[in-house]
């Protein structure tokens, strides 16, 4: 029987239960299997490489050694391909590994594959890959969420013990809750940017995307620090987040933003998050209202901010050096536009037209500038919020998954998605989802997830907050019951 | 009916520090084409500038030579537009927020009135990445793009619009290009492309105020190419304002083989550069501890080095302007003195016999096969008067050729001056003897005629004493003679 946890699987290759080889071959094999349903990878291992990889680890007591992880193909691996999902990079191979994920590999984790997301990570369905749609494995007709919709149905579903996702705008937290699983978007320079392919900038942060909060204190321990490659990066010192994980909730105040909940309505995730708040009033939290009075401008900043940011980032796909470069062009304009109108996928071009003229002479003032200024305000009103309370609790989404097509063809409708999770990476701030509920609108479960918001580096206080809080509830232990299917266990093979 | 030329100039300097601004590549000239481009430089995905701490020093170091205001929080821009040797799209530049803003620069010109000084005013210097260079000849109709260069760290130093004329430009340029040889933070060499100059130019009546339109000629590089690239494009400008036309603003691009400036093609340059904060790096946040540190380490000023020169070793005001135009030459110089404890003598041969040398070699002092201590050596010999004038050149010339000390040449080739008297009697004697009808003729004529006789007898004798004899004990002894 397969662990579904890190930490379990950590206890069991120290009782000796299985081989760290047995353990990452076996989720490759289940990966593969699940492949042509979920299509939550982009590139999967081969048994060579997992040989390999295992190799390095040898001997050494590491933190997270032999524990199979999938990595969003965002980041920049040596062993690999690296696409972003993206035709205009199909075929790339980076020559050097970002940080993030050489700090879960020097610490003995085993890269499973590549997972899908959305191309160049911008997205909320997992609908905007070069290599396909990802299927939710609580429901194959519905989207996972994105853009690290991969990485979330491939825990969700059993695949690995983990996934490394990146959050811009909700790309963790989204898919987490949509998935049932667990995801931090840690304080924005907590994790450095470094071989992460960069959507937004001042936006962009990896985090680990788990089954528990334990496990994602875990990895977040590995990965986190200063790196001097990454400007960015803070050198505030590391907690230990597993030593506090166990403290107790009593006392802890938490707040709750009117504006999001009035935004929210009533339904299945409002009913959801009112339990739980029962639940952990129970356990002695109090919890309190509080206002952040620009919350209504936020989604509108983000999307001037991150694609004029993006904009600029995605420059360097031009042909010239490396990636898609079109056949036959005659010269160097058509060498550019070819090129790139024919490596970029359809949301990318839109929001890299949209980032120019937020950033074009004449506009740049009454968009862009302005943004960056309604930004501060977004922001302010957390820093405040945050005074009088420890956290904030606030919803992920407004309802379940939704079905694949569902959102295409209104770019917009798809942009609001992110509604309660972008003000947060405006500000800068760490935040957790976890899941709080199911819903069946017909025959199938689907989860439903909320978020703890913290102040700048609490990720210990909301791993712990999180972790209570999967004491008190089961939600994180559910399965999806196709993936019981799918996940070719040995057990069920003998 | 007069016209004013408007000069400014836009300095591009390459900063001499080991690894570029960003990446950790080296920065060395010359190398195979993308040898020195690592990921950053490429632009490969996932790839994030960090600053060079050295380029931030370095930058510092000019702004307070030249008595700028140092900006304590400077920020970063990138500019954005598209071209191969440019690998991210944009090009990391600074805006609004430069590292040095203001300063002055005092230059001297040769003018029909006489030396005329003028002190210059520049708006700023920041600090920004160079691009790659495309190569267009040699690839079938394709362009090559070498990426070394790109990422090289570069101080744009941007001068007010008060330059009036090619003369005052050059002026500037070689004060600019002393200066910044002088602290060390570039080689300035403008045939590598570690100086490049931007003119831009325009023309106006004579006692007006507001500027005319003005053109761009860019990346000329060398101090004569500017000087005729400017007058060419005051000329051109001249011609079309008279001629009732008007001037494009445009940018130029000046052609030495047809001593030209055209319109440079205008597609490689969007004009929409989106500038905005780059979000990969931190505004540059420096306080006054660190700025005093830099101005403590400053090196000695040229100008502060010629009046050292002046009141230390006696030289004259000009000889010192000569002399510390250069940091190399000057501390060539000194070095030299040192050795042969002669300020005067050192002087001339330095800017006398040494500079001929090196021009005819074109050749830069730091590359001069005569060390000051060999030319020190050289010059005490001179001073004891082992050596006599024509010899010492002599001398000279095999320490160039053949190396070695003056003492060892000496010895070597038998030079020593001969001035022993009973010697030079000697010849004199045998001159006198070998060449009678010179003398009657010499003591025939006038007194007033003779003078320029004796050069003949001179000659006789330093021929036969193969050069040796010393010359003022040879015209005393040949006065002797021939007189008495």
């Amino acid at each position: 029987m397969l662990p579904d946890t890190i930490q379990t699987a950590l206890a069991g290759l120290k009782a000796g239960d299985y081989s760290a080889a047995e353990l990452s071959t076996d989720f490759a094999a289940r990966a593969r299997a699940a492949q042509a349903e979920l299509n939550a990878f982009i590139t999967i291992a081969t048994d060579d490489q997992i040989v390999d990889m295992q190799s390095r680890n040898r001997g050494a007591d590491l933190p997270l050694g032999g524990i199979p992880l999938g990595i969003k193909d965002l980041f920049c691996t040596e062993i690999m391909p690296t696409t972003c999902a993206s035709r205009m990079l199909q075929h790339y191979q980076s020559p050097f590994e970002s940080t993030a994920s050489s700090r879960l590999l020097a610490s003995g984790a085993v890269c499973i594959g590549k997972t899908n997301m959305d191309e160049f990570a911008m997205g909320s369905s997992n609908e905007n890959s070069f290599f396909g749609p990802v299927h939710n494995p609580w429901d194959h007709q519905r989207v996972p969420g994105g853009s690290s919709g991969g990485s979330a149905a491939a825990v969700a579903a059993g695949l690995c013990l983990g996934a490394l996702g990146t959050d811009t705008g909700g790309s963790i937290r989204q898919p987490a809750a949509y998935c049932g699983i667990t995801g931090i978007k840690p304080t924005y320079g907590r994790i450095s940017r470094y071989g992460m392919v960069a959507y937004a900038s001042s936006l962009d942060q990896a985090g680990p995307m788990t089954r528990t909060a334990y496990d994602a204190a875990l990895m977040l321990g590995v990965m986190a620090g200063l790196d001097d490659q990454d400007s960015t990066s803070s050198d505030a010192p590391v907690d230990d987040y597993v030593a506090g994980i166990d403290a107790p909730l009593s006392g802890l105040t938490v707040g709750l933003p009117r504006e999001y909940l009035d935004a929210l309505g009533s339904g299945p995730v409002m009913d959801a998050m009112q339990e739980a708040i029962e639940t952990l009033k129970k356990s002695g939290v109090k919890f309190v209202e509080v206002s952040l009075p620009h919350s209504d401008l936020a989604l509108p900043a983000y999307y001037i901010i991150a694609p004029a940011e993006a904009s600029t980032n995605l420059s360097r796909f031009d042909g010239v050096r490396y990636g898609h470069r079109c056949s036959n062009a005659s010269e160097l304009g058509e060498l550019y536009a070819r090129s790139r109108s024919e490596g970029f996928g359809p949301e990318v071009k839109r929001r890299i037209l949209v980032g120019t003229f937020a950033l074009s002479a004449g506009y740049q003032d009454a968009y862009y500038k302005q943004a960056q200024r309604v930004r501060r305000l977004v922001k302010n009103d957390f820093v405040a919020a945050l005074e009088k309370v420890d956290i904030l609790l606030a919803p992920v989404t407004l309802g379940p998954a939704f079905e694949i097509g569902e959102k295409t063809s209104d770019p917009v409708s798809m942009y609001k998605e992110d509604l309660f999770t972008i003000p947060v990476n405006l500000a800068g701030l760490p935040s957790i989802s976890v899941p709080c509920g199911m819903h069946a609108p017909g025959e199938t479960e689907l989860p439903l997830g909320m978020q703890f918001i913290g102040n700048y580096f609490s990720e210990a206080k909301l791993l712990n907050v999180a972790h209570q809080w999967q004491q008190l509830s089961d939600w994180h232990t559910r399965k999806p019951a196709v993936s019981k299917r799918q996940t070719g266990d040995r057990e069920t093979a003998r | 009916m007069s016209w004013e030329a408007v000069i400014g100039l836009e300095v591009h300097v390459q900063l001499a520090t080991q690894s570029k601004i960003f990446s950790c590549s080296p920065t060395v000239f010359g190398a195979e084409p993308n040898t020195q481009a690592n990921p950053l430089d490429l632009a490969l995905p996932g790839t994030l500038p960090v600053l060079n701490e050295k380029v931030l020093e370095m930058a510092v170091r000019f702004g307070l030579a030249i008595n700028a205001d140092i900006n304590k929080r400077s920020v970063f821009d990138r500019k954005n537009y598209f071209y191969p040797d440019l690998p991210k799209g944009y090009q990391i530049s600074q805006l609004d927020a430069p590292i040095v803003v203001g300063g002055t620069l005092d230059i001297e010109v040769e003018t029909s009135d006489g030396l005329e000084r003028r002190c210059i005013n520049l708006t700023r210097a920041h600090l920004e990445e160079d691009a790659g260079k495309s190569l267009h000849e040699a690839f079938d109709g394709m362009t090559g793009i070498d990426l070394n260069r790109a990422g090289t760290p570069l101080l744009e130093i941007v001068s007010e619009p008060e330059l009036r004329s090619p003369q005052e430009a050059v002026a500037y340029l070689k004060k600019l290009h002393t200066i910044i040889t002088y602290l060390g933070i570039s080689d300035g060499d403008m045939s590598q492309g570690s100086m490049r100059c931007d003119c831009n130019v325009s023309i106006r009546r004579s006692g007006t105020t507001e500027l005319g339109t003005r053109t761009e000629t860019k990346n000329v590089n060398s101090f004569r190419f500017v000087e005729k690239a400017i007058a060419g494009e005051i000329e051109r400008q001249i011609d079309i304002l008279e001629d009732g036309g008007s001037i494009a603003q445009e940018t130029r691009l000046y052609d030495a083989d047809l001593n030209e400036t055209r319109p440079m093609r205008s597609k490689e340059f969007a004009n929409d550069y989106r500038y905005f904060p780059d979000p990969d790096l931190l505004p540059v946040v420096i306080d006054d501890a660190y700025i005093d540190a830099i101005r403590a380490g400053l090196p000695e000023l040229p100008e502060a080095k010629a009046s050292r020169f002046v009141s230390r070793y006696g030289l004259s005001d000009y000889d010192a302007g000569l002399l510390t135009g250069s940091r190399a030459l000057a501390d060539y110089f000194e070095a030299t003195a040192g050795v042969s404890d002669d300020a005067k003598l050192s002087a001339n041969w330095i800017m006398g016999e040494l500079s001929k040398r090196l021009n005819q070699n074109d050749m830069i002092i730091q590359c001069a096969p005569v060390t000051p201590d060999q030319l020190g050596g050289l010059l005490l010999r001179i001073a004891d008067n082992t050596l006599s004038g024509k010899l010492a050149r002599t001398v000279f010339d095999a320490l160039w050729d053949e190396g070695g000390t003056a003492d060892g040449i000496i010895e070597a080739k038998g030079l020593k001056q001969v001035t022993d008297s009973g010697a030079i009697e000697t010849v004199v004697d045998q001159v006198i003897a070998d060449n009678q009808p010179q003398v009657e003729q010499y003591r025939a004529a006038e007194p007033a005629k003779r003078g320029k006789m004796v050069g003949f007898f001179v000659g006789k004798v330093m021929q036969a004493s193969k050069g040796k004899a010393n010359p003022q004990q040879v015209n005393a002894i040949l006065m002797k003679r021939l007189d008495g």
